[in-house]
Order: structure tokens, then C-alpha cells, then sequence
């Protein structure tokens, strides 16, 4: 082989690795994409069922029931419009509170009830998650007392 | 007074930066001397404004100023004086200004370590960090100011969020930084070497040390990172795929590249026109990770707040640097031509393979990053990437490096003799993989092929590095002397390279072989994890200085011995009125036992995760010991004595040599 053709031979080599690695990473990238849905659009049955999407909203006061024995709880977020029953086993972030707002990873089960894998609440009491920010005003329905940071 | 005095620096340093990013760079281009040696002074008097000014930001902390908005937002009176130290860059208008510090730090650092340069060359690296700083300063005085006053006064301050009052949480920032900085020296002599024609492997030579000590830094600020999520976060886990985390991971990825590919640019005198696109790719990383943490455009903790204008300021800065840097490098590389010549065999095309798998690496973290922001600015709905998407990317993409850095050192220059390879490697890979299959058979579970691949690949590291060294000193009398004939850069490399191997150890160990149980506890009881058993003694209450606590107490036995007494805390911050989880840890170099509180349950009972990490602590080792690899490689005399101004390329004279 020509010293041309060699180096031929190695860019050719390099762009198929780069393609396979490519292909690999649009197809994980493609399964792994959680949408997120408010509950005005859970409640529209928007959201796709058997398949984990994300859910934000206002922790309804109220709400937050303990069972006795387990660690499992049930709750209710809402934006404004619509309100979502939420389930969860396992301990709930720090900053988790009745009025805070909130994000869950789950899935929708048969009774039409969020069954949570994963509940966030980050930050301080004053951070809402973009996405719940937007939702409730969207409804028009944010709280004043909240301190606007994601404007 | 002092807040006025530090408004005022910052604004003679910004004057300072200008001096040194326009003169120095219009003298280098029309030839005039005196123009030129305005940027080592221009440079150093901006870094002496900015550490006023950073000095003056410190003071106004310690002394509770709590008119200056950004103390009465981020501090307390009660808050220890450390972290009011600390605070100093826990927030977005410090941690900026530090920002601005480290960059004159490293500004001040080339002004000094500079006398082989010669004066053009010099002046064009000072040209662009002045250019660097303007844009950073101005952002700093137009969007955030740290001096701003706050009228009327509060009494007390906001306190700092208690995430941040920490240990690993104080010093990451400056280390990381130190790191991102850094990048821009790199970034700086490459736009300087492209301005002036002058590519050749003594600016190579010249980039090395500044890029390894940028990486070192860059390393360490992630080990932090990853180590202060694990104990302070309260679920045990070391890295989350958190876009923050991966802002810090990019640079870090091509700045590795960037090291191998000066690393062939030095030595041969090929890849030159790569090595310069990386730089400018690690540094624009560097600030685009900065863009993606101090816009607020993550939902994340370090979004500490959010504000258009300052988001819009650095994506266009961003866009600058990064538009106007890939200009000069589209106008000037076609003039750039690699002298040396090389087979398919070589490791120069393995460090090429090497570099290729780092960037690709880094662009699917990109992709993952990017996209869901994308998508959200342009309105077409919010999507976030799960963490498994860059698990199942990043995996196959590792592993062929893994196994390229225990060879490549073995593969010679230029043209590699494949039978010698084969018979230097023939046993190697049988007995790596045989003792991946023994280890993985004899502790854990044979089935498990993730856990057997990736000790069978630390195995092939450690072996690779063990044949690469012997190879080299059994030429010697003896093995003491070969082992002293050795460059520190040698060492360096394959301290690194063996920091991958008990790196890769620490993640598949720590990851299939973790037990977590969540329990609910009453005091008494008790909850077996593996051969432990951890004991609930009860909660009782603590008070420290501007947090009240409840601290649990556990009893840890295995073979009924009591290993370790675990103090978890669940603790509630007075100004801020934040629940915060202190998680307790036993640490050891085989495994940690990690206690954290959850909720306080009915009765005296709580709900409480225990965690059983086997080997975790080898993932921040391995990162020590890379840290450590970059050290050794630093000391290298070679690098002390590099000069620009002898011309004569290092590559023609190695060529005739082979």
C-alpha cells in the first residue's frame, strides 16, 4: 500500500468507529428522552401511558399522607388547573414540603395515579423548577409570595 | 469604604486588561517593541487590582458588611468565619470574580515564567488573556456586581445555602476554576502560535506544561465534586450526569486529548493543526461550561440565580471567542504543515484513535447536555436526558481507550514492529482476563461480565504499564539504576495510566456490588446489610452554631464486633430554615458504611437509608493518582529548560536520528 492509501485506510477506519459510535449513542439517546408533562396535560391524557415521563407542580397542602408501617406515601401536586395523585416509596428529598414545588420521574398505573420513582425538590424554598414555574403561569396561577428567579 | 475601594479596583482592572489585550497585539503585528512590553506589565498591575478588589470582597464577609447586597444575601452573623471566607465565591457574583482572579493569577504566572519566550510570542498569548479578561470583567461590572450596595441595611444577612457550608464545598470552586482558566493560557499560546506562523514543537513543548497543570487542576476540582456529592447529597451516589457535572467533564475530556495530542506535536512534529482546534475546543468548553452554570439555564443547585441579560452576555461573549478563534484558525491552518511521517502501525496513530474517542466521548456528552436546552428555547417541549443515556454512550466509548492506554506506550514512533508487540503481549492478555475471571469467580458472582471486563481491563493496565516499564530498564546493569534512568514524564504517564485501572476498579465494584436498604427504624432495631448490622440507638438533639440538629446514633457490627459508631445528622439552618441530611460515613479502602437520616416517622421511629459501597473509594483515588501522574510529569527538567528561541525543530533532529 501507498503511504496515501494508508492514511486512506485510517480515516476510513476512524469515520466507521465514529459512525458506530454515533448510531449507539442517537439510539440511547432516543430511549432515554423524558418528556415532561404538567397535570392540566396528564389530566387531558396527553401524556403516554406505560412509558416514564416527568411531572411538576405545587405540592398541595395538605395533601401528604404517611403510611403507618411502610415508607410508602401518597400526595397531590397541582398547577393551578389540574391536580395529579402522586405515589411514592422511599424518603423524600430534604426540601420536599407541602407548597413546595416539585418534580417527579414515573409512571401513570391503571387507576390514574402517578406512581413515582424519583421526586426532586432542589435547591431552597424559594427555587421552583422551570418547568413548574412556567406551568403555573401558564394557568396564571403563581404564587406571589414566591421570589420570581426564573424569569 | 472597602466595598467603594473594591468597585474602584475592579474598574482599574478592567483599564489594565484593555492595556494589555490591545497594545501588546497591535505592536506584535506592526513590529513595535515598546507596544509589546506593555502586556507583562499591563498583566501583572491587573492582577494586583483584582486581588484588592477579591480582598476586598473577602473583607466585607469578614467583617459582616451586610450593606453590600451580595454579603447580606450569602452570609450571616452567625455563620463561622471560614465559610464567611468561603462565601466569598459561593455565589454567582463572587465565584465570577474569582473567576477573574484565577485568570490573572495564571495571567500573572506567564508574565513570570516567561523569559524563554521570545517577545512577540509573548506579547500575543498576554494580547489574548487581556482580550479574555475585558470580556469577563465587563460582564462582571455590567451584569454582576459583587459591590453593589444595599440600602436601607438588613441587620443580618441571608446566610450561605448549606449545601455549601462544607469542607470539599469551599475549596472545589478555586480548584475547578483554576483548571477552566487554565485552559485559556492553552488557548491563548495556540491563537498566539497561529497569529504568528510559528506552529512548531517548541510551542508545543512550551503548551505542555501549562495545559498539564491547567488538567491537574481540572481533575482535582472534579474528584472534589464528585466526593462532596457523595457525603453531602444523602444518596450515596458519586455522579449523576448532572449537566453541572458534565459542563466540568467536557473540557476535562479534551483537555486529556489535548495532552496526547501536544504530546505527538512535541515529539514529532505531526498533528499540529489538531492540537491547536483542541485547545480551542477545551478552552471554549471551559467557557461554555461556565455559560451553562452562571446563566441559570439548569435546573440545578448551582443555578443560584438567574437573570436574561447575564445569560445573553456570556452566550455572546461565548460566541465571540469561540467564532473569532475558529476564524484565525480557518485563515491560518491551511498554512500549517506536519513535517513527520508515520506508518499505520504507530503510536502516533494510536494516540490519534486516542484522541478521537475523547472528543467523540465529549460530544455525546455535549448532545446529551445541549439538546434538551435547545429544544426548550426554541419551544418545542421539555425533555430531560436520563442519566442511563450517557452510561450506555460513555461505556462502549471507554473501554477501547481503556485497552489503547496500557499498549500505546509500548507501540515505538513512527512505525511499530508488530511481531515484537505480539510476542511482548501474547501472555498478557490471557493472564489479564484469566485474572479478572479468578478475581470476579473468587469474591462476587462469575456471571456478572461488566464487573469480569472491567477488573480484566484494570489487570491489562497494571500488566501493560509493568511490561512497558521492565522494558526499559532491563537494558540496564540493574534494576535500580533503570528505574533511576526513568524521566519523571514516564512516571508521570504511567501513574495515570494505573490511575484508570483503580478508577475503572471503584466503578464496576462500587456499582454492581453496592447494597442500599431504606428502612424504617425505631430505636432498637436493627437492619442487616450484607455481614453488617446496624443497630438504631435513637436520636438526640445537638445544636451547633447557626444550624440545630437531630443526630442519630447507630451501632455498626460484623462477627459481632463493633466496627464503627455512625453520628448521622439531620439538621435545620436557622436564617434559612432549610433541612439539610449530614450523612455518616465509615470509610475504608475495600468498602464504606454510610448512614443517612430520612423523615422522622411516628413515635420515635425514622426512616433511614444504609448503604454498603464496596471499592468506592478507589474512583477518587484513581483520580489522586492521575492528579499525581500530571505532577510527576510537571517536574520533568525538559520542561524547564524549553525555549522558544531556539528555533532548531526537535522533530528534523529526531527524524534523522531514526
Amino acid at each position: 500500500m501507498t503511504p496515501r492509501r494508508k492514511r486512506m485506510l485510517v480515516v476510513g477506519l476512524i469515520l466507521l468507529g465514529v459512525s458506530i459510535a454515533a448510531f449507539f449513542a442517537l439510539t440511547a439517546f432516543q430511549r432515554n428522552l423524558l418528556y415532561f408533562f404538567t397535570p392540566t396535560q396528564v389530566a387531558a391524557g396527553e401524556a403516554p401511558k406505560g412509558y416514564p415521563f416527568r411531572v411538576g407542580g405545587l405540592v398541595v397542602p395538605g395533601t401528604v399522607q404517611r403510611e403507618a408501617s411502610s415508607l410508602a406515601v401518597k400526595f397531590t401536586v397541582s398547577d393551578g388547573t389540574a391536580t395529579l395523585p402522586i405515589t411514592y416509596t422511599g424518603i423524600l428529598p430534604d426540601l420536599f414540603r407541602e407548597g413546595q414545588g416539585i418534580i417527579s420521574i414515573g409512571k401513570m398505573n391503571e387507576q390514574g395515579i402517578f406512581e413515582a420513582s424519583e421526586v426532586l425538590a432542589k435547591h431552597d424554598e424559594n427555587y421552583m423548577p422551570p418547568e413548574v414555574a412556567d406551568s403555573l403561569k401558564q394557568g396564571g396561577k403563581m404564587p406571589t409570595t414566591y421570589k420570581d428567579y426564573q424569569k | 469604604m472597602t466595598s467603594e475601594l473594591g468597585h474602584l479596583a475592579l474598574i482599574v482592572a478592567l483599564l489594565m486588561a484593555i492595556l494589555q489585550g490591545t497594545f501588546p497585539l497591535a505592536g506584535a503585528a506592526l513590529g513595535v517593541p515598546v507596544w509589546m512590553s506593555v502586556g507583562r506589565a499591563a498583566g501583572r498591575a491587573q492582577f494586583f487590582f483584582l486581588a484588592v478588589a477579591f480582598a476586598c470582597l473577602i473583607d466585607s464577609f469578614i467583617v459582616n458588611d451586610f450593606s453590600v447586597r451580595y454579603v447580606a444575601e450569602h452570609s450571616n452573623s452567625d455563620l463561622p468565619l471560614y465559610y464567611r471566607i468561603a462565601a466569598t465565591w459561593g455565589a454567582h457574583e463572587g465565584s465570577m470574580l474569582l473567576w477573574a482572579v484565577i485568570l490573572g493569577l495564571w495571567t500573572f504566572a506567564v508574565t513570570v515564567f516567561s523569559n524563554s519566550l521570545s517577545e512577540e510570542f509573548l506579547a500575543r498569548v498576554l494580547g489574548v488573556m487581556g482580550l479574555i479578561s475585558v470580556g469577563i470583567l465587563l460582564f462582571i461590572l455590567l451584569t454582576s456586581n459583587p459591590f453593589e450596595r444595599l440600602v436601607p441595611m438588613p441587620s443580618d444577612g441571608g446566610d450561605l445555602n448549606p449545601l455549601l457550608q462544607d469542607f470539599g464545598m469551599t475549596i472545589h470552586p478555586p480548584m475547578l476554576y483554576m483548571g477552566y482558566v487554565g485552559l485559556s493560557v492553552a488557548f491563548s499560546f495556540a491563537i498566539a502560535a497561529l497569529l504568528g506562523g510559528s506552529l512548531d514543537s517548541a510551542w508545543a513543548r512550551w503548551s505542555r506544561p501549562w495545559t498539564l497543570v491547567a488538567w491537574i487542576f481540572l481533575t482535582f476540582g472534579i474528584v472534589l465534586g464528585s466526593w462532596w456529592a457523595y457525603y453531602e447529597l444523602g444518596w450515596g451516589g458519586w455522579w449523576f450526569w448532572d449537566p453541572v457535572e458534565n459542563a466540568s467533564f467536557m473540557p476535562w475530556l479534551v483537555a486529556t486529548a489535548l495532552l496526547h495530542s501536544l504530546a505527538v506535536t512535541e515529539k514529532r512534529g505531526a498533528f499540529k493543526a489538531w492540537t491547536v482546534l483542541l485547545a480551542i475546543f477545551a478552552f471554549s468548553l471551559s467557557l461554555l461550561g461556565t455559560f451553562l452554570v452562571r446563566s441559570g439555564v439548569l435546573t440545578s443547585v448551582h443555578a443560584f440565580a438567574s437573570d436574561p441579560a447575564r445569560g445573553l452576555f456570556i452566550l455572546v461573549f461565548l460566541a465571540l471567542v469561540v467564532g473569532s478563534s475558529l476564524l484565525i484558525y480557518a485563515l491560518k491552518a491551511p498554512a500549517i504543515r506536519d513535517t513527520a511521517r508515520y506508518t499505520l502501525i504507530s503510536r502516533e496513530n494510536l494516540l490519534l484513535l486516542n484522541n478521537v474517542l475523547l472528543v467523540t466521548a465529549a460530544a455525546s456528552i455535549l448532545l446529551g447536555t445541549l439538546y434538551p436546552l435547545i429544544l426548550d428555547a426554541m419551544k418545542l417541549g421539555k425533555i430531560s436526558v436520563g442519566p442511563p443515556y450517557f452510561s450506555s454512550v460513555f461505556a462502549p466509548l471507554m473501554a477501547p481507550i481503556v485497552l489503547l492506554a496500557g499498549i500505546a506506550p509500548l507501540f515505538a514512533w513512527r512505525e511499530a514492529s508488530m511481531p515484537k508487540l505480539i510476542r511482548q503481549l501474547r501472555w498478557l492478555a490471557p493472564l489479564s482476563l484469566g485474572l479478572g475471571i479468578a478475581s470476579t469467580a473468587l469474591f462476587w458472582s462469575l456471571s456478572d461480565i461488566k464487573t469480569l471486563a472491567g477488573l480484566s481491563m484494570a489487570f491489562w493496565l497494571v500488566g501493560s504499564a509493568g511490561i512497558s516499564l521492565w522494558n526499559r530498564i532491563r537494558l540496564r546493569e540493574t534494576a535500580l539504576d533503570g528505574l533511576r534512568s526513568q524521566s519523571p514524564s514516564f512516571y508521570g504517564m504511567t501513574l495515570a495510566h494505573i490511575g484508570i485501572a483503580v478508577f475503572l476498579v471503584g466503578v464496576v465494584l462500587s456499582s454492581s456490588y453496592s447494597e442500599e436498604k431504606i428502612v424504617r427504624l425505631a430505636p432498637g432495631d436493627t437492619v442487616q446489610l450484607g455481614s453488617y448490622t446496624f443497630t438504631f440507638k435513637g436520636v438526640t438533639d445537638v445544636v451547633g452554631p447557626n444550624f440545630k440538629a437531630q443526630e442519630g446514633s447507630f451501632v455498626v457490627e460484623t462477627d459481632g464486633k463493633a466496627v464503627a459508631h455512625l453520628n448521622p445528622q439531620k439538621r435545620i439552618y436557622k436564617v434559612q430554615r432549610n433541612t439539610m441530611t449530614e450523612a455518616a460515613i465509615e470509610p475504608g479502602l475495600t468498602r464504606d458504611l454510610y448512614v443517612a437520616l430520612g423523615e422522622p416517622m411516628d413515635g420515635a421511629a425514622w426512616s433511614v437509608r444504609v448503604y454498603y459501597k464496596p471499592f468506592i473509594r478507589w474512583i477518587w483515588l484513581g483520580g489522586l493518582l492521575m492528579m499525581a501522574g500530571g505532577l510527576c510529569s510537571v517536574a520533568d527538567r525538559r520542561y524547564r529548560l524549553a525555549s522558544l528561541k531556539t528555533v532548531e525543530p526537535h522533530t528534523s533532529a529526531a527524524m534523522r536520528k531514526a
